[in-house]
């Protein structure tokens, strides 16, 4: 299904999603229309399925960032779905995990400083349904965020 | 007005929002969607990226398809702490293919990574040869991920 073409177009446009496609056929060693037709048959195929900007939270004012890995009542059998749907509903979560393993849940939350997250923890956080532990990580520094793949 | 000085007005907000949406939309499509003309939402966008705020685009590829079916979530506990540098370990660690996020946290661990394979055994090898022969590792909890929602954030 894939073919080595395709590879090279990913990892270059993983590397830098907003290059245009004229510059990814040269990275790419491809004249531009065989890239042009790559790029759309990998996106008829779902395989791309877009980009999404990426939102400096910190630039915004948000200084605070931390991971709640989250345990479940698993006696609820609707703990999940209820647990997701509330979570949200919280405009500062920005990522919902579920796992196999010792965490059921992480959410990524942003606060503005710690009084705001404090507010954040106890009033939207620990209203949450059906939590049966709840453990805070708080991020510090970001050393690697690019998220690509080895293709 | 947040602490950091950066005001964004319903606009700023607007733009956020498709962009987060799709990275990819041109300056017109913005400008139409917020109303506001071509060149004005191209400002607009130029200004949001030089205050930072814009901080370039996430390739949204269908990882199980290219052949990565497994993502999971490592908390790394470093062993020798005071011993190892940090920097070393922090070297070694985004050295590694497989590792697409490294985050120094404070709390049950000091490190908190995703990792990508192609499938169970693979992540296995991953784990065996690459990380747990880093420097100065410790416990290592691992979760794989289910699935994952993104949402927009605050806007």
């Amino acid at each position: 299904m894939f073919d080595d073409t395709d590879r090279r177009i990913l990892r270059q446009l993983q590397g830098d999603p907003g290059i245009s496609t004229a510059q990814l056929a040269e990275r790419a060693g491809l004249n531009p229309a065989t890239c042009w037709r790559r790029l759309e048959g990998l996106r008829e195929r779902g395989v791309l399925r877009g980009a999404h900007a990426v939102i400096n939270w910190r630039a915004l004012g948000y200084s605070v960032e931390v991971s709640l890995r989250v345990t479940l009542d698993k006696t609820v059998p609707q703990a999940f779905a209820d647990f997701a749907a509330r979570a949200r509903e919280i405009p500062e979560v920005l990522e919902i995990q579920t796992f196999l393993g010792q965490v059921d849940v992480r959410l990524g939350l942003i606060a503005r400083d710690l009084a705001h997250y404090q507010d954040l923890y106890r009033d939207k956080i620990l209203t949450l349904p059906h939590i049966s532990d709840l453990e805070a990580l708080m991020h510090i520094a970001r050393i690697k965020t690019d998220e690509t793949v080895p293709l | 007005m947040n602490p950091d000085g950066v005001d964004l007005d319903d606009v700023d907000r607007a733009l956020l929002r498709a962009l987060s949406e799709d990275a990819g939309l041109s300056a017109s499509v913005l400008g139409k969607r917020v109303g506001l003309s071509q060149p004005a939402a191209w400002r607009r966008v130029q200004r949001l990226e030089k205050a930072g705020i814009l901080a370039g685009a996430r390739l949204d590829l269908d990882l199980a398809a290219l052949g990565f079916g497994v993502t999971v979530f490592l908390g790394v506990k470093l062993g020798t702490k005071g011993r190892v540098s940090l920097a070393d370990f922090e070297r070694a660690v985004s050295a590694i293919p497989e590792v697409q996020t490294v985050e120094h946290v404070l709390g049950l661990y000091d490190y908190r990574l995703r990792v990508t394979a192609r499938d169970i055994a693979d992540f296995e090898r991953v784990l065996r040869r690459r990380i747990m022969t880093l420097p100065g590792v410790g416990n290592v909890d691992a979760n794989v991920m289910l699935s994952e929602e993104r949402l927009r954030g605050p806007l």
